[in-house]
């Protein structure tokens, strides 16, 4: 598939979003329960403040991707069959539940807690949509896999958690040791997951095969046209339209970028209190997410491609 | 409940690309707009059309064939394109079958697209919204096109008649039979869209006949055996049949 920029920030961006909201979230829930001290307000709002805003970052993205953004608002009405619509509807819940949680808890209102649950409905709710739009596709047989939900709901979380221990360091230093062993937790445990993915999807057979996409059984099909002198849309949209090796180049930035380093960042960085080094960390683990989630996409390999094969 | 469909011969396509053009033509000039074209006379042209003919070839030199493979929308019965749009632009009609986009809808998202196995959308560049054969709506049913013309662009203008036009639901409809009787088959059925559209396999040129096919089984005249060279031949067999005392010897065998 083409990787399209306006996706991989919208993915990558409301992933933040998520993680940075239930670590915040659930550092209040603890402190509720008595389990640990009381955070700042400062702090859960600046966390609430930049969730919104990732999100909203992430909404702004998603409009490039559209033909025709006017028409934008049309997409939350198919909601019983297409995931799509879900996350349109759920996009914009998960960002008014976490604005509304923020309110409420700097304003000390007994609701705060309450529509932080919300928000977590909101914000699983949106993991699920964000990664079935990708999973549902079954002969996308790269994505059709519940691999894909659990791995785009670990790089949110880890990546969104890197984030608060960077905001903990400027306004509530007491947490940001906790929230940088957190960090490097979900980081690690994202790690797996991604290998497995990568794992599984290197050992594929592609179900279909030019002898299926055209009926005839002979095991030697060449196409030799497809219809056209130029290029086409199947051309353009189902091909990553970079070599293998630039492929291959992407899996191992990302895989570095992404995982190992901005774990050593965040260990160098909570253990020093270091802000510029957690700025670091989050910075370096968000280009590895862009690649990540580039590669997501350049990888999956459409059965379309069988029918434009050859350019003639 | 009625499913128009295509079904397209490959053993008598040539590859012409006559329903190609005529498919462009038609669908280029209706109300919906233009099907758009960019850099058509120049280099990398490239352009929005709702039916190709591919070229494939199959088997290893010199033992090769060439199978020409017009595709376009296979309109299937169960669409993976059609639940995931998300404005509802996409759907399939419940009295015919055809798998229909509403341009004023479509917000140009292309999930419909990746949604399709088959490659079968293609988004219009200029426009921005997603584009697919519509198997004519705007032709089959105009009472003002003469009734024998009210077939899609691409059917009228095949020049071997190699596409063929009509419900297969109908059990006795010309595309029924052709599909039943020649081995129509669907493409990719691992996915199990099922396409309307089917695709007639090429054959060889061998006619299967049976033996009781040429020869009776019955001979009450015991004349069936040798084959009659000219008429007056049968003549002279029939009537030395009726007079049994002026037949040769040794008879009909």
């Amino acid at each position: 598939m083409h990787p399209a920029f306006s996706v991989i920030f919208l993915t990558t961006l409301i992933g933040v979003a998520q993680g940075l909201f239930l670590a915040v979230f659930s550092i209040d829930l603890l402190a509720t329960l008595g389990l640990s001290e009381r955070p700042m307000p400062s702090f859960v709002l600046a966390g609430c403040v930049m969730s919104v805003l990732f999100a909203a970052l992430g909404l702004f993205a998603s409009f490039w991707h559209l033909g025709r953004p006017e028409r934008a608002w049309r997409a939350a009405t198919m909601w019983r069959t297409s995931w799509l619509s879900r996350e349109v509807i759920a996009l914009p819940a998960f960002l008014l539940s976490v604005a509304a949680y923020g309110f409420a808890h700097a304003s000390g209102s007994v609701w705060s807690i309450p529509l932080g649950w919300l928000a977590v409905v909101a914000c699983i709710a949106l993991f699920v949509c964000t990664g079935m739009i990708y999973a549902c596709l079954r002969f996308l047989q790269e994505w059709a896999s519940p691999l894909t939900l659990v791995n785009y709901f670990l790089l949110g979380c880890a990546s969104g958690c890197t984030f608060a221990t960077l905001l903990a360091s400027l306004l509530e230093p007491a947490y940001t040791e906790d929230l940088a062993t957190w960090a490097i937790g979900l980081t690690t445990v994202a790690l797996v997951v991604r290998a497995a993915m990568l794992a599984r999807n290197a050992r594929l057979r592609p179900k279909s095969t030019v002898q299926s996409a055209i009926g005839v059984k002979h095991p030697k099909v060449v196409q030799k046209s497809q219809g056209a002198v130029g290029g086409s849309f199947n051309t353009r949209e189902f091909s990553p339209g970079r070599s293998r090796s630039f492929l291959r180049s992407v899996k191992w930035v990302f895989l570095v970028l992404a995982f190992p380093v901005p774990a050593v960042l965040l260990w160098i960085g909570a253990t020093g209190d270091a802000a510029l080094v957690l700025a670091l960390a989050f910075v370096v683990q968000y280009v590895g997410l862009l690649a990540e989630r580039w590669f997501f996409f350049a990888q999956a390999n459409h059965p379309q491609n069988l029918y434009y094969q050859t350019i003639s | 409940m009625t499913q128009l469909a295509l079904v397209i011969d490959l053993n008598v396509c040539v590859g012409c690309h006559a329903c190609v053009t005529s498919c462009k033509e038609w669908n280029t000039s209706g109300v919906a707009g233009f099907l758009t074209d960019e850099n058509p006379y120049d280099k990398d042209p490239t352009g929005t059309f709702f039916n190709r003919v591919q070229t494939y070839e199959v088997g290893e030199f010199p033992c090769t064939e060439t199978v020409h493979f017009p595709k376009s929308c296979l309109h299937c019965e169960d669409p993976p394109c059609v639940p995931v749009c998300p404005t509802g632009a996409s759907y399939k009609r419940k009295e015919d079958g055809i798998v229909l986009v509403d341009y004023d809808k479509c917000i140009g998202c292309k999930y419909c697209a990746w949604a399709c196995p088959y490659g079968a959308r293609e988004i219009d560049e200029k426009q921005q919204v997603m584009k697919k054969c519509t198997l004519c709506v705007d032709r089959i049913y105009d009472q003002s096109i003469p009734e024998d013309r009210r077939k899609p662009a691409c059917v009228v203008a095949c020049p071997t008649s190699a596409r063929l036009f009509g419900d297969i639901h109908d059990a006795d409809s010309e595309v029924s039979r052709a599909i039943r009787d020649r081995g129509g088959y669907a493409l990719m059925p691992e996915w199990g869209t099922e396409p309307a559209n089917h695709y007639l396999p090429r054959r060889k040129g061998t006619v299967p006949v049976a033996d009781d096919q040429v020869n009776r089984i019955d001979t009450p005249l015991g004349v069936d055996n040798r084959v009659p060279g000219t008429l007056a031949a049968l003549i002279a067999e029939a009537q030395a049949a009726a007079d049994p005392l002026s037949a040769p010897a040794g008879g009909g065998r």
